[in-house]
């Protein structure tokens, strides 16, 4: 339950830069970076996690009928997020929250299918390719690895033009490994050499089973049986997840093939707010993981940096702005019309659909005005 | 449309006119031409590349379009499907051939709970114009899981369309139709019914996918049935004659939607509807004809809906299978109970 030798770090816990051997090839991604480009990675862990808070409340209050925290995963999700390039395609589980809103995704979209309006209903272009969230766990690696293939099919991917060579990268967690469709995903990609990172937060629990039972190997080094070389991070640090999505996705889009980064985190919350973690796990393991927090580690080296008070109260403002924003807009939402049921079933006129729909129209209508 | 310039389009399309051939031989044709007019238009499956496929329903068409066109896959049924559907959303039309029926399982949970549902999952905005090619059906003697009826598993999810054809003519003009849909389609090929040759006019207009027809007139009874069971209809039809009763047969070709069309008008007409299918009839694609032919046509029927099945039973071992497989007579037993109403 612990960073181990093969654990790629370069921000520590205590919030200071570190180098090793095995960071050093990912160290220039982050000398690259500007000090604007730190602050925005900064501003979207506050930001997400008042997000995130918030969803919270608001099922605990009854506005929502279910929320999946991201509550201590933030930065495995803000680094490979911010990694990512414009041509590349992602293909989440269902809790990456900052990812999506760094692609553009309105945080409310999340909120209407936790609330019950839609089932996800964006479009994944005019999202930054961030695709829908899949509640089957594991099931969209798949999707993930034929988009990829598709790109190869298209010449989307490794002709050497490293501006435009897209790649996939999907998310899932420590128990989608064990799901068949997560080790398929695993043969084809290696099989038909596609152009696809597998990015695995390993945040240590499966609702209430813990990653031992899933895998009596580091899970690392799963990938590497099917052909998918594969490194472990530690995923609350945001400047190292940052760094190794950017190496891995040159790599793969340019043609070596298929990756894998295991993201050492921890789900600081319950799975779901269905959930109750103090049944299967311990506070000792919890307080060992908050003092791991990626953003407090993060403020610690702004601050060593020179990053002042006040732009650490201006990110938490613009988070608590967020949070009312997204509570407000929750309250208003509206039922969705019902046609919503019925009309895009399937993309071509459908008999059994129609006749449903306006046998539903009528029976309502049935009752007057003043039903 | 996708760019796909780096693919091989192929060879343009053969000369049209009336070729004899057998149905796996019509698929093929089928496939050559749906891959020779639309370049986005790809195979996956488990040998079907050099092989042609176990029934060689794709010979020659990895050599003639290409590797990356006719994909040999791993040997996973939720990988064919899984990632067929990254590829649909990356702008591909995939056609997956399933090996036999009773090995579609393990992609079930894709089918099912991602392919039927993305496009409604997206409200509207991604199409999932997948086909999924299912050899299927009993007559052949073979060992487990290789002659089952699965389709009313598939009938049941909302999102998909299944069809059946029961010729080659049909056959050739039906999967170029399903690969066309910008829906998923569940395309069940009577693996029986593989070899017989038949009349295939190349040149002709295709009949709508999801039509029923009339297959031959009648006036005392009417059989409606899918894929091989059309055959065994007709035959059926054939022996009533010789004693004296006119039967109507009505080949289904689309099991969802269902074109009730053809059956009400026809039940309108004789007022007696026997259903025959070699699947299970609990819960089946007979099962919904039955129910919705009493609502629909009440007052016409001179007689219940009388279904001619499979047995609720697993399919049983090869030596067996005749009894399990609804044949002539048994439809013929189900026409009497009918006609003595």
């Amino acid at each position: 339950m612990s960073y181990t030798d093969a654990t790629v770090q370069l921000l520590n816990e205590q919030g200071a830069l570190v180098e090793s051997d095995a960071s050093a090839e990912f160290l220039p991604y982050v000398q690259a970076l500007s000090d604007d480009q730190l602050r925005e990675f900064h501003r979207h862990m506050v930001v997400i996690r008042a997000f995130d808070n918030e969803a919270t409340n608001l099922q605990r209050q009854g506005q929502l009928g279910l929320w999946v925290p991201s509550l201590g995963q933030e930065a495995a999700q803000v680094g490979s997020g911010f990694a990512a390039r414009p041509q590349d395609h992602i293909f989440p589980a269902y809790r990456e929250h900052a990812i999506a809103r760094i692609r553009g995704v309105d945080p409310l979209d999340i909120v209407k299918l936790l609330r019950g309006t839609t089932h996800g209903g964006w479009n994944p272009k005019e999202r930054g390719n961030f695709h829908l969230y899949t509640l089957v766990i594991g099931s969209h690696t798949l999707h993930a690895t034929g988009y990829a293939m598709g790109m190869n099919l298209k010449g989307e991917s490794g002709t050497g033009n490293a501006g435009t060579d897209a790649a996939v990268i999907t998310y899932f967690g420590d128990g989608a490994t064990s799901q068949g469709d997560v080790s398929e995903a695993f043969v084809f990609a290696a099989s038909y050499q596609a152009p696809v990172l597998f990015f695995l937060q390993n945040n240590h629990w499966a609702i209430s089973v813990p990653v031992s039972t899933q895998s009596r190997t580091p899970l690392y080094l799963r990938s590497s049986g099917f052909g998918i070389p594969g490194i472990q991070i530690d995923g609350n640090d945001v400047l190292v997840s940052y760094a190794a999505t950017a190496a891995n996705l040159a790599e793969i889009s340019s043609g070596k093939g298929p990756r894998l980064i295991e993201a050492l985190t921890y789900r600081m919350g319950a799975h779901t707010s269905s959930d109750d973690p103090t049944k299967y796990r311990t506070n000792d393991e919890v307080e060992i993981w908050s003092r791991r927090d990626p953003i407090t580690r993060f403020e610690t080296y702004l601050r060593s940096r020179g990053e002042g008070d006040a732009f650490f109260s201006d990110v938490a403002a613009e988070g608590a702005d967020l949070a009312a924003d997204i509570r407000r807009r929750t309250l208003e939402l509206q039922t969705p019309s019902v046609d919503k049921m019925f009309d895009f079933v399937y993309s071509d006129p459908h008999p059994v659909t129609a006749a449903q729909k306006q046998w539903l129209a009528e029976y309502d209508a049935s009752f007057g005005a003043d039903a | 449309m996708t760019d796909t310039t780096t693919l091989n389009a192929g060879p343009a399309a053969e000369p049209a006119g009336i070729e004899t051939m057998p149905m796996a031989k019509a698929l093929n044709a089928g496939l050559r031409k749906a891959m020779a007019d639309d370049p986005t238009v790809l195979l996956m499956g488990e040998d079907i590349g050099p092989l042609g496929g176990v029934f060689r329903v794709t010979e020659g068409l990895q050599a003639e379009f290409g590797a990356k066109r006719v994909m040999d896959t791993p040997l996973a049924e939720s990988g064919i499907i899984g990632t067929a559907i990254g590829l649909a959303m990356a702008g591909f039309r995939p056609v997956c051939e399933i090996q036999f029926d009773g090995f579609i399982f393990p992609g079930f949970d894709q089918i099912t709970t991602q392919l039927a549902k993305l496009t409604n999952r997206h409200e509207g905005q991604v199409q999932m114009p997948v086909v999924v090619r299912v050899p299927y059906g009993g007559h052949i003697g073979a060992v487990e899981h290789h002659q089952e009826s699965p389709e009313a598993l598939f009938a049941h999810t909302a999102g998909l369309r299944l069809v059946s054809p029961s010729t080659p003519h049909d056959a050739y003009w039906m999967i170029q139709e399903a690969i066309a849909a910008n829906d998923p389609v569940m395309f069940f090929e009577p693996k029986s019914r593989y070899w017989p040759k038949g009349a295939v006019d190349l040149s002709g207009n295709p009949t709508p996918l999801h039509t029923s027809r009339v297959v031959r007139e009648g006036t005392e009874v009417t059989l409606v049935g899918h894929g091989a069971m059309v055959s065994v209809l007709l035959q059926a039809a054939e022996i009533a004659a010789e004693e004296g009763t006119s039967i109507e047969v009505i080949d289904l070709r689309s099991l969802s939607p269902i074109d009730y069309g053809p059956i009400i008008a026809s039940v309108q007409k004789t007022g007696r509807l026997v259903v025959a299918s070699e699947a299970p009839g609990f819960v089946s694609v007979s099962s919904e004809i039955a129910a919705t032919v009493t609502e629909k046509a009440f007052y016409s029927l001179e007689a219940p809906v009388l279904r001619v099945t499979g047995f609720d039973t697993p399919f049983p071992p090869a030596k067996l299978e005749t009894l399990y497989l609804p044949d002539a007579d048994r439809v013929l037993e189900a026409v009497d109970r009918a006609l003595a109403y």
